[in-house]
């Protein structure tokens, strides 16, 4: 296991350093260092700037240097934690992405907390007797919440709480402080999305499980059914469900983009949404890495845990 | 309208009673793939190029779309009929597929012209009647809903289709030659699959600037890796199949194996797989367009009426202005997932 681990390690550094390149690549095209020279002097400079006086403003800055040096220098710097400075907010990209970050965070935090308990206890019910009136209620109910994109979703649900009804505020600015109630529609949003999937997940693999032969050997041994479900099919039938959370931080950081712009919490994907529409280069790059990093390190953790989980690899 | 569902219920009776075996020759392979030809192919001429078009034969493009798009309906509807789901998702898939190529006959207003700014849903001003109210501009909603069918369908189905194309072939190639070129596009995938979805589009759409090309490119990246993945499992399951040593042994050449033989043989999981993307592309799309990212304005399109709303009105008097093309998408992607899940009911069951 150890061996399997260590190569998923080396293939996880070798997918960060291609990223890097990649990420490396695309903005340091010459386009993006006349972006840079249009946000330090100003368009019309650039535009009225002569060919050598603009070779002389690379050097300074130097940029002019050859490319894989640059590449160690850039690399260097964010080691030590220097992601350069964002054009839009004048302030270190560092300090605004571990911000945003943080915000995300708190959001990601209160759609697991409610994501992952509904979602594992509506699956493993609706698991358990297969074709019961619960488990096809489930079905369609999961087929209509993934169905709903989530900027229809936050739409729908903006419309009923916070403009028909008005018990809610529509917008998640937060300008005043911390406020709960601004965090619930974006949350609900998220979680409708994701309810459905998780739910018909775990519904699948316990299905699976209770159709095993070691589950009718122990009803057919006269156990208690409720032992059943809890010592012996819950056991395997929660492995599948554990890689499925898991990896859904990867998806939330796609689906936070479309959520927090709508809802205009000030988070990570509004941070990237805003930086792109601005080419605001220096935190696009930071926010990109730092997601790639993430997700990278969430599919880490989730193969690693499925492997401790799962007895037929963990003792293979 | 009216017109229209009476020819329609017309040909249902004809070809589907008594002769059985026609409806069958059409269901074969060759005889969709060329119904889905004559749809696409006008529609992508109307909305791609369309001002390159003659306002001459611009009305007359859509015409051979319209049949095919009935019979193709038939057709489904007679290949999927023990699986209701796979009906009612066939359904709302073809009620806006129906929409999108009949949309320039239909008696409905201009989508572009301003009329009467936020006019209420049911207000009527001279000869025009606001089914479904006006936007912030006083354009007709009704027939902007309508007309955005047509774009979220052309783009979102051909950029699909090219992820497809491309995806496919690099599956082919690393299932079935293995080795060094395995590793390299399994490298590659891996990369891309490593970056979150959302922020994929974003990177790619802002280095290469927003527009429909370009959104085929972005969609092609985030999609083609995962469908190498699948077609490359299938294709390794197939390998090593009687047939395809026998086609070996006659000397056939790679390329033909893999598209002759591999292709048509994997493709039921690639059905399923595809109707799922189609949902996805759709979402994708029209929610890129929603952050300004994707197709540029002012043609109807339902992630720019999203837009348009959001920033216009967030009032609960004007929200059917955000709820018409919310739940346009919705009912989309509803169908696209019903159809999905009954294909794979079917499949299951074979």
């Amino acid at each position: 296991m150890l061996q399997i681990i260590a190569r998923r390690l080396v293939q996880m550094i070798l997918i960060m350093i291609t990223v890097s390149l990649i990420l490396f690549v695309i903005f340091d095209s010459d386009a993006f260092k006349k972006t840079i020279a249009v946000h330090e002097l100003g368009g019309y400079a650039v535009a009225a700037l002569s060919d050598s006086d603009y070779q002389g403003w690379l050097d300074k800055k130097g940029l002019n240097v050859p490319a894989p040096q640059r590449y160690i220098k850039w690399i260097s710097d964010i080691f030590h934690g220097d992601l350069g400075v964002s054009y839009l907010k004048n302030e270190p990209v560092t300090q605004l992405l571990l911000e945003r970050l943080r915000a995300t965070g708190i959001l990601a935090f209160w759609v697991f907390a409610l994501m992952v308990p509904t979602s594992l206890v509506f699956g493993i019910l609706s698991g358990m007797r297969e074709g019961s009136k619960l488990d096809r209620t489930l079905s369609v109910a999961a087929v209509f919440t993934t169905s709903i994109p989530e900027i229809a979703t936050a739409i729908i649900l903006s419309v009923i709480f916070a403009l028909g009804l008005g018990w809610l505020p529509s917008k998640s600015p937060m300008s005043g402080g911390f406020d709960g109630w601004q965090l619930v529609l974006p949350v609900l949003t998220l979680f409708l999305y994701d309810f459905g999937y998780v739910a018909r997940m775990t519904r699948a693999s316990m299905a699976e499980v209770m159709q095993s032969q070691y589950i009718r050997t122990a009803v057919l041994k006269g156990l208690p059914f409720w032992r059943v479900i809890l010592t012996h099919a819950l056991r395997n039938a929660l492995i599948a469900p554990f890689t499925v959370i898991i990896l859904q931080l990867n998806w939330l950081l796609s689906g936070v983009v479309v959520t927090e712009y709508f809802f205009e919490y000030h988070g990570f994907g509004k941070m990237l949404l805003d930086a792109a529409l601005g080419s605001d280069i220096y935190v696009i790059q930071a926010a990109t890495l730092a997601a790639v990093a993430l997700a990278v390190i969430t599919q880490l953790i989730s193969d690693i845990g499925y492997m401790f989980l799962n007895p037929r690899i963990r003792f293979g | 309208m009216k017109g229209d569902t009476a020819v329609a219920v017309t040909t249902i009776d004809d070809i589907a009673a008594p002769p059985r075996d026609w409806l069958k020759t059409l269901r074969s392979a060759r005889s969709v793939a060329v119904l889905i030809a004559l749809i696409w192919v006008p529609l992508m001429l109307y909305v791609m190029f369309g001002n390159h078009i003659g306002d001459a034969a611009k009305p007359y493009i859509l015409v051979p779309a319209v049949p095919a798009t009935a019979l193709l309906f038939i057709i489904g509807v007679s290949a999927w009929r023990e699986s209701p789901t796979a009906i009612v998702g066939l359904c709302l898939v073809f009620f806006w597929l129906i929409v999108a190529v009949t949309v320039p006959y239909l008696p409905i207003f201009d989508p572009n012209k301003p009329l009467m700014p936020f006019a209420p849903v049911g207000a009527v001003k001279g000869a025009h009647t606001f089914w479904l109210g006006g936007d912030w501009k006083g354009r007709d909603m009704l027939s902007r809903v309508l007309w955005g069918s047509q774009r979220i369908f052309i783009w979102g189905i051909t950029a699909t289709a090219v992820a497809y194309v491309v995806g496919a072939m690099l599956g082919l190639i690393a299932g079935y030659r293995g080795g060094w070129w395995d590793e390299i596009i399994s490298f590659i995938a891996n990369v891309l699959l490593a970056f979150p979805v959302m922020v994929l589009y974003v990177l790619i759409l802002t280095y290469l600037g927003p527009s429909g090309l370009n959104l085929i490119v972005a969609v092609t990246f985030a999609s083609a890796p995962g469908i190498m993945r699948i077609v490359r499992s299938l294709t390794l399951d197939n390998k090593t199949r009687d047939y395809i040593f026998a086609a070996q042994t006659r000397g056939e050449s790679p390329l033909y194996i893999m598209l002759v033989e591999l292709l048509p043989n994997v493709r039921g999981p690639l059905i399923v797989d595809a109707c799922l993307r189609l949902g996805y592309t759709t979402v994708a799309i029209a929610t890129l367009t929603f952050l300004g990212l994707g197709l540029p304005p002012p043609d109807a399109d339902w992630g720019l009426m999203i837009k348009e709303g959001a920033s216009a009105a967030m009032m609960f008097k004007f929200s059917y202005m955000l709820l018409i093309p919310a739940l346009a998408v919705s009912s989309l992607i509803l169908g696209f997932n019903l159809m999905a899940d009954g294909l794979r009911e079917i499949s299951l069951k074979d």
